[in-house]
Parts: C-alpha cells; sequence; structure tokens
C-alpha cells in the first residue's frame, strides 16, 4: 500500500436519528486501492457509516470528502460521486421489471449516456466476470439469491466505479450460497479497485483485506492489519466479539 | 384393497354448506333472487295501471329512415358522456401526477399547497364544487358549459387519482430508490425508469375504478344542462313521460359502457404484471 491522497477521507464524522447518535466522532482515511472490513455487533454504525460515504445518508457534523468530493446535503456533485462509488446491498435492490441484462445497462445508458450496444456488450463481460453470463435473459426474481447478488455486483461493476462499498452482501443469503458471491469479490479485491466492505465472513476478511476496522456503538474501536487483528485484538470489547463469531 | 385405504380419511365439512356452497345450488339460488325483484318490479307497475311502451325505445339508439342511418338522441348522448368522460380523465391523470408528485417532494411548499389543495376538492360535494365552476368561475373566466364540466370533473378525480399514484409510488420499497441512487440517477430518471413503471401495476385497479367513477359521476353535470346521456334522457322523458323504459335503459348503458372498461383493463392488468 502506497501513501499517496487518500481517496476517502473522514474527519469528526457524527450521525444522529432523533435523539439516537449512530456515528460519534468517526475519522478514517482510505487509500486508493485498499481494501477495508469493517466488522461489529449489529447497531455499531458499519451501515450507516458506508450509507454516509455514498451519500444515501448524510452526517451531520464533520467533514467527509469521497474521490476529491465533498459529501454534505444539497451538494450539487452527488451525482457525480454516486457515479464513481458502487453500492452492493444486503437486500440486492435489483429492479425486478428489468431483465438482468437491462438492469445493468440501465445505468450506462441512461446516466452515462453510452448507447446501447456498447453497453450491453460491457454488461456481458460483466456477466461473465461474476459467472453468470448465461442469465442474461431472465428476470431477477427467476435466479437464486447468490444469482441476484452476483448480479447486484455486476452491476456495480458496468460503472467502472472506482470505489466499490458492499453492506453486508451476504447476510441475506442461504449458507450454501455465500461462497459463489464471495468467491467474486475475492477476484474482484484482485483488481486494484477500492472497497469498503461491512461483512462477518471473517475468512474473507482475512483473506482480501488490507485493514480491519472494528466498530461498537458508533465508534471506530480499533483499526489494524488482519494479521495483528485476528491474532492479537488490543481492545477487551474487540476480543470478546472475535470470540463470539470465531469460536463455532 | 388400494393403497389409499390406509391414508387417514381428511374430515368432512357438514352436509348443509357442502350443498350450500355447490354450484348448482348457488346457481339456483341466484335465479330465485332476482326472479322475485324481476316479479316485484313488474306486479308492481302492473297495479299502478303502467303502460309498458318498449317499442318507442330503439329510434332513439338509431332511426333507419328513407333519409339513410340516423343515431338516435341516447346515441349522440353516450358519445357526448364519452367525450366528457375521456377529456375530463386525462386532465385528472395530469392534476393527480403533478399533486401527486409534489406532496412527495421535499419541498415544504409543494407538499403544503398538495394537502390543501387534497382537502378542499375531497370535502366538498361533487355538486357544489360543480356550481362553483359554473356559476363563478364561469362567468370570470369565460368557460362555456362543457368545459366548465371537464375542468370541475378533472379537478374531483385529479384529487382521488393522486391518492392513488401516492399510494402506488409509496408501495415501491425503498431499496429500490437506494439502487436507483447508487447508480447515479437523478430523482427524475428514479422515477422514470425505476419507480413508476414498477408502480403501474398497484395504480391500474384503483384507477380503473377511478375512469368508472368518472363516467358515473359525469351524470351530474345534466343539472347544468350539458347535452350528455342523463340531459338527453331527462329530455326524452319530459317529451314521451316513459319514465320506466328510458331510465332502465340509460342506466344499461352506463352499466355496459363501464363493464366493457373494466374488462378492457383486466387485460392491461396482465401485460403490466411482473413476473413474466
Amino acid at each position: 500500500m502506497t501513501n499517496k491522497t487518500p481517496i476517502i477521507e473522514a474527519a469528526n464524522l457524527d450521525k444522529f436519528y432523533g435523539k439516537f447518535q449512530a456515528l460519534k466522532d468517526i475519522s478514517l482515511s482510505i487509500q486508493a486501492g485498499e481494501r477495508v472490513v469493517i466488522c461489529g455487533p449489529s447497531g455499531s454504525g458499519k451501515s450507516t457509516l458506508i450509507r454516509c460515504i455514498n451519500a444515501l445518508e448524510y452526517h451531520n457534523a464533520g467533514k467527509l470528502v469521497v474521490d476529491g468530493i465533498e459529501v454534505y446535503e444539497g451538494s450539487r456533485q452527488i451525482r457525480k460521486l454516486r457515479e464513481q462509488v458502487g453500492m452492493v446491498f444486503q437486500q440486492f435492490n435489483l429492479f425486478p421489471h428489468l431483465s438482468v441484462l437491462e438492469n445493468l445497462t440501465i445505468g450506462p445508458i441512461r446516466v452515462r449516456k453510452m448507447n446501447k450496444s456498447d453497453a450491453e456488450k460491457a454488461a456481458r463481460e460483466c456477466l461473465e466476470r461474476v459467472h453468470i453470463p448465461e442469465q442474461a435473459e431472465k428476470f431477477p426474481s427467476q435466479l437464486s439469491g447468490g444469482q441476484q447478488q452476483r448480479v447486484a455486483i455486476a452491476r456495480s461493476l458496468c460503472m467502472e466505479n472506482r470505489i466499490m462499498l458492499f453492506d453486508e452482501p451476504t447476510s441475506a443469503l442461504d449458507p450454501e450460497m455465500i461462497n459463489e458471491v464471495l468467491d467474486v469479490m475475492v477476484n474482484l479485491a484482485d483488481t486494484g479497485i477500492t472497497m469498503v466492505c461491512v461483512t462477518h465472513e471473517m475468512g474473507f476478511a482475512r483473506k482480501v483485506a488490507d485493514t480491519m476496522m472494528f466498530m461498537d456503538n458508533g465508534q471506530i474501536i480499533e483499526t489494524g492489519t488482519p494479521e495483528q487483528f485476528f491474532t492479537a485484538p488490543k481492545t477487551e470489547r474487540c476480543q470478546a466479539f472475535l470470540q463470539q463469531i470465531l469460536v463455532h | 384393497m388400494n393403497q389409499t385405504a390406509y391414508k387417514y380419511a381428511i374430515p368432512k365439512a357438514p352436509l348443509w354448506s357442502r350443498v350450500f356452497a355447490s354450484t348448482p345450488v348457488s346457481v339456483l339460488i341466484y335465479l330465485f333472487v332476482v326472479g322475485v325483484i324481476v316479479r316485484a318490479a313488474y306486479t308492481g307497475s302492473q297495479s299502478m295501471g303502467y303502460n309498458w311502451q318498449w317499442y318507442r325505445v330503439p329510434k332513439y339508439f338509431y332511426t333507419f329512415t328513407d333519409d339513410g342511418f340516423q343515431w338516435g338522441e341516447i346515441a349522440i348522448g353516450l358519445v357526448k358522456t364519452l367525450e366528457l368522460s375521456a377529456l375530463a380523465f386525462l386532465l385528472a391523470v395530469v392534476i393527480g401526477l403533478v399533486v401527486a408528485l409534489l406532496r412527495l417532494s421535499e419541498l415544504l411548499v409543494g407538499s403544503a399547497i398538495a394537502a390543501v389543495f387534497l382537502e378542499i376538492v375531497r370535502n366538498m360535494p361533487l355538486l357544489v364544487l360543480l356550481y362553483l365552476f359554473y356559476y363563478v368561475l364561469g362567468p370570470i373566466f369565460d368557460l362555456d358549459r362543457f368545459t366548465a364540466s371537464i375542468i370541475c370533473l378533472g379537478v374531483y378525480h385529479g384529487a382521488m387519482i393522486s391518492e392513488i399514484f401516492r399510494a402506488g409510488i409509496n408501495a415501491i420499497p425503498a431499496g429500490q430508490w437506494e439502487g436507483a441512487k447508487s447508480i447515479g440517477m437523478t430523482t427524475s430518471q428514479s422515477y422514470r425508469y425505476i419507480v413508476l413503471p414498477q408502480s403501474i401495476r398497484f395504480m391500474l385497479p384503483p384507477l380503473t375504478g377511478e375512469a368508472v367513477n368518472m363516467i358515473k359521476s359525469s351524470a351530474i353535470v345534466s343539472v347544468i344542462a350539458v347535452a350528455e346521456l342523463t340531459t338527453i334522457g331527462r329530455n326524452i322523458i319530459s317529451d314521451t313521460y316513459m319514465s320506466f323504459e328510458i331510465w332502465f335503459t340509460i342506466a344499461l348503458v352506463y352499466l355496459v359502457v363501464t363493464l366493457i372498461l373494466s374488462i378492457g383493463i383486466s387485460y392491461v392488468e396482465r401485460y403490466y404484471e411482473v413476473e413474466k
């Protein structure tokens, strides 16, 4: 990891839902090409944090700069930001009225103004990369959960984003489908794209993460390399968490 | 013995409920009820000495004389009703969409305007609204009775339709918006390519209902003498005193039109089903 300017930089972010404070004084810095895995108990603010990066939620205090664009509510650059940042959701959020191919091409055609045949060619290549080229003409409801999630990843790939956010991408899947999605994500990690991934798949984290972050109660409690994180966690809270999820 | 003999037999419903639920019995009960109503109407009119003159009705649909084929008054009135309803429905859809989008927008002014419009229109009798448009706004803006009727019906049903649109749009899960936003779509692109195409299947059934309502409530403009179906019916009766025959006929014409509409839309609904 080289020390270039960070592609995602946050300083002292706070986020409130009414009186509940979801993020407390979050500061972080992520380099281009870095692969970050965020874990922590539910309700700890992991999802809120990555949704702030994509401007699906807005922080209430602090400064957040993503790919040179400052994120704040009402910014005219939000769309430009979202074009650079792909997002894969826990519930896939595919468009059920469009075929798989149309799901992939609607962004490039309508947002990037690409022509249809180029977009379709690129979309088929993306489907190739997630190992389901044969499903292009089907509708999302005809696919298994794992296939739907891979389509969702391909949809982000088609936008040729520089940053990909994953919000618990395997949590809604049947156990036997988790690996097919993780395989795709491992391949993706090798392409040099910046990845920020909220997940509890510790095997995956160990394999691809450059940096592990542990969140609890709206704060980043621990940051470190996977090696250090898994073998010698510094804080007690983190040790307890790892014991809980690694014991089985 | 065959295999099924070993299986546990599912208990049956009591005999009387099976008899009542069977199709032939249902049909018999239905025919009996209809028969009683028809007979009551017939004997009732007999006892008041009503002189049925059904043979005089067809000429109000069409005549075929030496001059050739001519549409009758009821046919002309029906066309006027359909024209009025169609124009008012178009206007209502436009008003409905604008009001729904205003209501859902993040602009405080927009949602306030929409809410006030809705409350005013929904809490006023249609007849009063029509008088307002014809007797108050009519002279001010120089509206003829047909235009005033279109605008009145368009505004009234526009309020209803805006609620249908709003419900249809709200029925789309938030994840669809987030998916659309995450690939960089603007709000209007998200509406156009992602949300509205999916909302249509939620909107079509209640919209059909509203179109049927529109045709029915268009009868109210007979009070300002727009020459549509109901007005024509009243005129014919004042000439002929055949109130039973003509009102039965007019009712049947409305019924046939709205039924055709409902059946037609059920085909369109099948087209917009998401699971293909």
